[in-house]
């Protein structure tokens, strides 16, 4: 503190200059500093969200004829989401004469990450292992094109599991950015967002035990 | 015996590199603040692992809160030149039969918050107080007999056609209700889109992948 020390000198007669301290009281600044670091500390918007892209497929106009795109039954795996945080998933097709019973799972990381894993198994490695060549340098890729490296991986991959998100009606919005994320982790290359057929709706009715609130439309009866 | 007389003296600290922090903090404080933007409602987003930063310009921003009233906001960035918010708030009243002064567009250029508020209340809106705004919120009616957000969308669209679209939602959000948003987006031709969401990080080794 800036300080100016004086030295006594003691001389008969003389007077004594009155000894002024120069500090300065800095409480007050002090203290309007720690209310305006508070402030500023609070207001500050410190991690950026982040952003997940999804793109949905186009919807198909009303008077648009479009054949629904072929996929193999047996690369199919369905996954619906149930009312409190709870998963469903069957593979292949649900049939009404001869249904299959849906599995119920979680999102915990030996819920439905395992079950994707499972199937998505080979792809996902080919994944790991491009990114442990390039992080070890054996192969040469520039930083940009590394997602778009692993998107042609995923595009040739005829192996993993075509997956088909649908949602029962007392989902929530977190179990939709769940699995989506779901996919992005386990690496999936092909899942599209549907929606729930009457069937699906029976199902998941039945495994939650409550009564059933889809009829099957007109067509499907017989 | 003469009293040994004790010397007042107050405790001193010197305060000097304490000061000298505090002005250090908060200039860094001030340097790097971006102040929170105001919300209308607050709205707890989900996580995900994804690393992409929300862009802070040419986006138009879907908010669904808790209890499902929609908000929506265009943000163009510092760019004011262009003058894409009155534009947009001008032909949203052309279709609604309102008129809009050049005051009340300025104040809508001006202030780019969130607003969750029906076209028919927008006037009125626009003129309350600050402390009186959110009686206003009671969010944009995506009906399918009254649906405004598909015009705020079409028209900011026609606008500015490089929008990006984000979509904020509550973790408790409602699917239907999420889904009733994303089929609207859809209509207007809007395919691809950023969801918000917090950063969460993930580890999946191949080791689980074997089992």
């Amino acid at each position: 503190m800036a300080e100016i020390i004086q030295q006594d000198k003691h001389q008969g007669g003389k007077k004594k200059p009155k000894k002024h301290s120069t500090a300065i009281d800095m409480t007050p600044m002090v203290d309007l500093m720690c209310l305006l670091i508070t402030f500023f500390m609070l207001t500050t918007a410190f991690a950026k969200p982040k952003v997940m892209e999804i793109a949905l497929p186009e919807k198909i106009k009303k008077n648009e004829k479009v054949e629904p795109p072929k996929i193999a039954e047996s690369r199919t795996l369905n996954i619906i989401m149930g009312p409190n945080d709870k998963v469903f998933w069957y593979p292949g097709k649900a049939d009404p004469a001869a249904l299959v019973p849906l599995q119920e799972t979680n999102f915990s990381a030996t819920g439905i990450r395992q079950v994707l894993l499972d199937r998505n198994r080979a792809l996902f490695k080919k994944i790991e292992a491009f990114k442990g060549d390039v992080v070890s340098g054996k192969i040469e890729i520039k930083q940009d094109s590394l997602q778009s490296a692993i998107r042609q991986l995923k595009k040739n991959d005829d192996t993993g599991p075509i997956v088909l998100i649908k949602f029962y009606k007392t989902a929530k919005y977190k179990n939709f950015v769940d699995i989506i994320d779901e996919m992005s982790i386990v690496g999936i290359a092909i899942y599209i967002v549907t929606d729930l057929d009457w069937l699906e709706q029976n199902m998941v009715e039945r495994a939650l035990g409550i009564p059933l609130t889809a009829a099957a439309p007109a067509t499907a009866k017989k | 015996m003469p009293k040994i007389k004790i010397q007042h003296k107050t405790p001193h600290v010197d305060m000097t590199p304490m000061v000298d922090l505090f002005s250090l903090l908060l200039t860094f404080f001030m340097l790097t603040a971006t102040m929170k933007p105001s919300e209308p409602a607050p709205v707890d987003t989900p996580a995900s692992i994804s690393e992409k930063p929300t862009p802070d310009k040419n986006i138009m921003t879907i908010t669904i809160a808790k209890d499902n009233r929609v908000f929506f906001n265009v943000d163009n960035g510092p760019d004011t030149i262009l003058h894409f918010r009155p534009k947009i708030l001008e032909e949203m009243g052309k279709r609604y039969n309102i008129v809009f002064t050049p005051q009340e567009l300025r104040y809508f250029e001006k202030n780019s918050v969130p607003f969750g508020v029906n076209i028919k209340d927008f006037k009125a809106y626009l003129s309350a107080k600050e402390s009186e705004k959110a009686k206003f919120e009671k969010g944009i009616p995506i009906d399918s007999t009254d649906n405004q957000l598909a015009f705020w969308i079409l028209f900011s669209r026609q606008v500015n056609p490089t929008a990006q679209s984000l979509i904020k939602g509550d973790n408790d959000v409602e699917y239907p209700t999420v889904k009733k948003v994303l089929d609207i987006l859809q209509d207007k031709n809007v395919n691809r889109f950023s969801l918000i969401t917090s950063l969460e990080k993930v580890e999946v080794v191949v080791q689980d992948a074997k089992k």
